[in-house]
């Protein structure tokens, strides 16, 4: 077993490789193999493993590129996480990709995606277009429709038919992968100075970009290291983070909000891999096992309908389960569903007395000075009047 | 020269203004008439559907435009961002808000009523959905009808597509009908104003066709916008909306018998010095100062993408009194924003040849995503496909913070004089040949 050090160490670099160079070498190993980006938030990545394919999260540039020519082809207005991404396009870090999926979460990422069919950027630009019904014998059947879509582009490439058996597989494989993130998790509810936010999410962005089977081994050591004492506890007010699904928040926000007096017992900053809430079925047939698993088991986000399953109620159970003392919702500028959702979220904790503030960032915001001031206050004002 | 502060009026435009009187007088007695009020968007709006169920539509980005228009918007954003909406987010959806909070008073001067129905249909713009999971919290108990529009991905309409909606319309958006208004589904009368609807669309695009004409009889933008009103809206598959159209049709076709130009609000042009395809929606705050700066320069929209917002005719659809349902879906997927940037490009193409361009011009709009985002690859592959010069403007829907008539005039005015280079060159090189 490796050291958690080590561990960690690893799963930084792979998080912030944007040449996805693990991603690509995997590739190397077999001619039948593809390579399927994805943006924010969810696919189903079962279906892409099935067909001998790599899923590969594509989060944003963030603060680790020079966006040079991204902003030529964005204005001031719209949020950073596409213009990063068309600047990696543009560039060669996505090179070597065989197609790329867009699920539908807002207009831009929308509209990205026929920016990359002008750009002819990969064999195929898979607008994945979410049903926003969620009865099973309507949006259900359209969302398997969806996925039979993505099956026949990845077909074209490499000709691979999947076969049952291989979803099965796949869904077994993301179903430990799923179980061992949320372990990680609820470790971290009961002892959140063994693992901080930043490690635990290089760990989970690391693992959108290598085979899942490889993640799979780096967190079962991780759940082995943090089962034992690591750390110091401090005096820390425990906050569930919101509003950051898609664009990713600059690390350093993280750590600020941490140096700030808040352990993160909760957040949506890699939700794709935790969007589905528990196992996926094995025992009906796969796609109609990944499609139950969409419109029954999804968690919430304000990408998607809720009318009758409201978010603000969800985030507030969200906020009880964790024994959370506050909530931060931490947008992305300029990301209207987000930045929608806010008031009425706000609201539900205002009626459920669970303090709230809130600010905006862009993934590549250098400036943490304010933030840390902001959490710092909502940390002493929780701990000296809560 | 008439006043300028007193707008000249074509005859279209009045009878217009009445249609219009008269919906929101109904609105404002909705309750007294027993009329049952829906909720709904301009982009893949089943009108049809719900005047064959008696109920009154109002929708609330026509308010939200209106309110810009009287200078009611700004103050009316603010509102909203006091209660925690952002100035990041869409305006339409703040001033709505900002208005209902104000006692949601209407462009009549007269109080709307509350809805009775949300009808969501979610067609070509994310911020619908997130609109009215809003409106559904200020106005607790108003049922939601959801109709997901999917997205012209692959740039075709699937018959799975089809079938998807017309499920929905069926088992979500009919059910809700019946269950506010106690009116049972009759698809007899719903094919009856569905052939209306034709009538309607085979005029609106003879209208929108006569642009092609030299001059241009129509400016397809400025006043395409007023155009577009019945049959975007609460009217169309109504007698009076074709009757309208009818009208605006004989109006315009004089004109073109007589080889006159478009009439702007301070009267008619007297010279067509360049024709323009626009893409993006206007400003609403400060509408008429922007249009001047067009018609002071003798610049003439011939056609633009924000008309077809609320259906896309002229590329060949038409509502289908046969396929009453499937047509309303396949009428929603093919709305303007709900083309693939692909199709989008491919369209502003065909109407730069198609009427005659000399250039092409981008009003990008802060609040709108759906437009926006993707609007300067649109640019760059315009120019490349059809070498016209392609201008480029920032302003907002309805927030006055964010229109800057220096800046925008300037733009503009370096703009045409790019398009009289242009001209001059391409005579000269004409010459020489």
């Amino acid at each position: 077993m490796k050291s958690l050090e080590t561990i960690l160490n690893e799963c930084e670099h792979l998080a912030f490789d944007l040449n996805f160079t693990r991603a690509k070498e995997w590739k190397a190993g077999d001619k039948n193999r593809i390579l399927v980006g994805y943006l924010p938030i969810y696919v189903p990545r079962e279906i892409i493993h099935a067909a001998k394919g790599l899923p590969v999260g594509i989060m944003g540039a963030g603060d680790r590129k020079q966006i040079i020519k991204g902003d030529a082809y964005y204005q001031s207005y719209i949020c950073h996480l596409p213009r990063g991404i068309i600047e990696m396009a543009l560039d060669i870090n996505l090179n070597d990709f065989d197609g790329f999926m867009f699920p539908a979460i807002c207009d831009c990422v929308r509209n990205l995606s026929g920016m990359f069919k002008l750009s002819k950027k990969g064999k195929f630009q898979r607008y994945f277009d979410y049903p926003q019904n969620f009865d099973p014998f309507i949006g259900g059947v359209f969302y398997e429709q969806e996925m039979e879509k993505v099956m026949d582009d990845m077909y074209a490439i490499n000709k691979v038919k999947v076969t049952d058996d291989a979803l099965y597989q796949a869904i077994e494989l993301y179903n430990v992968n799923r179980n061992l993130i949320e372990e990680i998790y609820d470790i971290r509810q009961q002892y959140p100075w063994r693992l901080s936010a930043v490690e635990t999410y290089h760990i989970l962005r690391a693992g959108i970009t290598i085979p899942v089977e490889e993640h799979n081994e780096l967190l079962k050591q991780v759940v082995e290291h943090i089962s034992k004492e690591r750390g110091e506890p401090m005096d820390n007010i425990r906050v569930v983070v919101s509003g950051s699904f898609c664009e990713q928040p600059p690390i350093g926000l993280i750590k600020s909000i941490e140096m700030a007096g808040c352990y993160i017992v909760d957040d949506d900053f890699m939700l794709g891999s935790r969007w589905i809430q528990g196992d996926i079925n094995r025992n009906i047939t796969p796609l109609k096992a990944l499609t139950d698993a969409y419109i029954n088991q999804s968690t919430f986000s304000s990408a998607f309908y809720d009318v009758g399953n409201p978010k603000g109620k969800r985030l507030v159970n969200l906020a009880k389960k964790r024994y959370a003392d506050g909530v931060i919702f931490s947008a992305a500028s300029f990301c209207d569903p987000a930045l929608l959702d806010r008031p009425q979220m706000q609201k539900e904790c205002d009626e459920a007395q669970i303090p709230h503030i809130n600010f905006q960032f862009h993934e590549n915001t250098g400036q943490f000075k304010v933030i840390k001031e902001q959490a710092g206050t909502f940390s002493d004002s929780i701990k000296l009047w809560a | 020269m008439a006043d300028p502060k007193e707008a000249i009026k074509e005859k279209s435009m009045i009878i217009q203004k009445e249609m219009l009187a008269k919906q929101f007088s109904d609105l404002s007695k909705a309750k007294e008439l027993g009329k049952k009020v829906v909720y709904t968007f301009v982009p893949g709006n089943l009108t049809e559907l719900i005047l064959a169920f008696d109920m009154l539509p109002v929708y609330p980005e026509i308010n939200a435009l209106q309110s810009g228009m009287r200078k009611k918007s700004g103050g009316y954003i603010k509102d909203a961002e006091k209660m925690g909406y952002s100035e990041d987010v869409c305006t339409y959806v703040k001033c709505d808000i900002g208005m209902m909070l104000n006692g949601n008073i209407g462009p009549t001067g007269e109080k709307l009523p509350s809805p009775d129905l949300l009808l969501l249909s979610y067609t070509g713009c994310f911020t619908f959905l997130k609109w009215f999971e809003n409106l559904e919290r200020l106005y607790p108990g108003v049922p939601v009808a959801m109709l997901h529009t999917p997205y012209q991905e692959d740039g075709k309409i699937t018959k799975e597509q089809v079938d998807y909606m017309v499920k929905q319309l069926k088992e979500e958006v009919i059910p809700k009908f019946e269950q506010v208004t106690g009116n049972i589904y009759d698809p007899e009368r719903l094919s009856k104003m569905l052939e209306n609807s034709v009538t309607a669309e085979e005029y609106w695009v003879k209208i929108l066709e006569m642009a092609k004409n030299k001059p241009s009889p129509i400016d397809a933008y400025f006043a395409g916008v007023y155009y577009m009103g019945p049959i975007n809206t609460a009217f169309r598959g109504t007698d009076e909306c074709v009757e309208y159209y009818k009208e605006l049709y004989k109006e315009v076709n004089e004109r073109v018998k007589n080889g006159l130009l478009p009439v702007n609000p301070e009267g008619e042009m007297k010279e067509e010095r360049f024709r323009l395809v626009v893409e993006g929606p206007p400003n609403w705050t400060n509408f008429r100062e922007f249009w001047k700066i067009f018609y002071d320069m003798g610049a003439v929209i011939v056609a633009s993408t924000y008309t077809k917002v609320g259906g896309l005719y002229d590329t060949g659809f038409r509502h289908n009194p046969a396929e009453p349902l499937e047509s309303l879906a396949k009428y929603c997927m093919g709305c303007y924003t709900n083309l693939n940037l692909p199709q989008r490009v491919d369209l502003i193409e065909k109407y730069i040849k198609e009427y005659k361009a000399d250039g092409f011009l981008i009003n990008s709009i802060k609040s709108c995503n759906s437009f926006s985002a993707g609007q300067l690859m649109i640019m760059r592959q315009i120019e490349q496909r059809t070498g016209v010069p392609v201008g480029f403007i920032e302003s907002d829907l309805v927030d006055p913070r964010y229109f800057s008539y220096a800046n925008i005039k300037n733009r503009l005015e370096s703009y045409f004089q790019m398009l009289e280079q242009r001209k001059i060159i391409l005579k000269q090189e004409e010459e020489t040949v």
